[in-house]
């Protein structure tokens, strides 16, 4: 089975919004190729989820200013990648009011997780 | 075909469990106390068993991810794209079984 070509999101015509959604898409993607793969190495492979206490990530990993801008971006990254890949979804399978009232929720949604996830980067205590 | 229905169920689950762990990294400034009983769900057997689906899922979705990326950019490439689909599913299992084994080995340790 390989006959994804058909499948694929045909890149947009003209210069609009949508071809700007569909390049974010994958420069994101490449991104987050390096960054997610990174990020779940990291807590699978190298450290254990049962070492990763809130005491341990106040004190190791966010205790490296680095690490936390690293985090922070990644945030953004994931949440423009996932919520644009969920407008796509929609877009297949909901028509007129019900898909601009789920992509509306899809947009508020994600901006719920910027100021949650960003909210704890920036204010959880250096050690 | 597959390579987009795996694309699209594994995208959305990654989605879903993007917006849960928003949630819970939260929790380690809002409420530690609750964050490490959360992660005590995600260090026993049945959590490692769900973190081990959800890295197949984001392994899978990175590596075709790539795939696509690689023939939308550069459409050229597009004739490759069985080779390519072979590529994917070589890395996938290459490197996804050792990994799977590492987050899942704890279990049979702490079943001796």
């Amino acid at each position: 089975m390989s006959s994804a070509p058909r499948a694929r999101q045909p890149r947009p015509a003209g210069r609009g919004r949508e071809l700007t959604f569909w390049l974010l898409t994958r420069y994101s993607a490449v991104a987050l190729f390096v960054l997610a793969l990174a990020h779940f190495s990291m807590t699978h492979f190298i450290y254990d989820p049962a070492d990763q206490t809130a005491e341990w990530i106040t004190q190791m990993r966010w205790n490296s200013l680095a690490l936390r801008l690293l985090d922070w971006s990644m945030l953004f990254i994931v949440l423009i990648h996932s919520f644009l890949g969920m407008r796509t979804v929609v877009q297949d399978y909901l028509k007129g009011t019900a898909q601009h009232v789920v992509i509306t929720l899809l947009w508020i949604l994600a901006a719920a997780l910027v100021v949650l996830g960003s909210n704890v980067v920036l204010t959880l205590p250096l050690k | 075909m597959l390579a987009w229905a795996f694309h699209r169920i594994s995208g959305i689950a990654v989605w879903a469990f993007v917006i849960l762990h928003v949630i819970d990294i939260y929790l380690v400034g809002g409420n530690p106390d609750a964050y490490n009983e959360l992660l005590q769900i995600y260090a026993s057997p049945p959590g490692r068993v769900m973190e081990t689906l959800l890295g197949a899922a984001l392994f899978y979705h990175a590596l075709n991810g790539m795939r696509i990326v690689v023939m939308d950019l550069w459409p050229a490439l597009t004739a490759y794209h069985r080779q390519l689909w072979r590529i994917v599913w070589i890395t996938f299992f290459a490197l996804g079984l050792p990994g799977a084994y590492i987050i899942l080995k704890p279990i049979w340790e702490l079943a001796k």
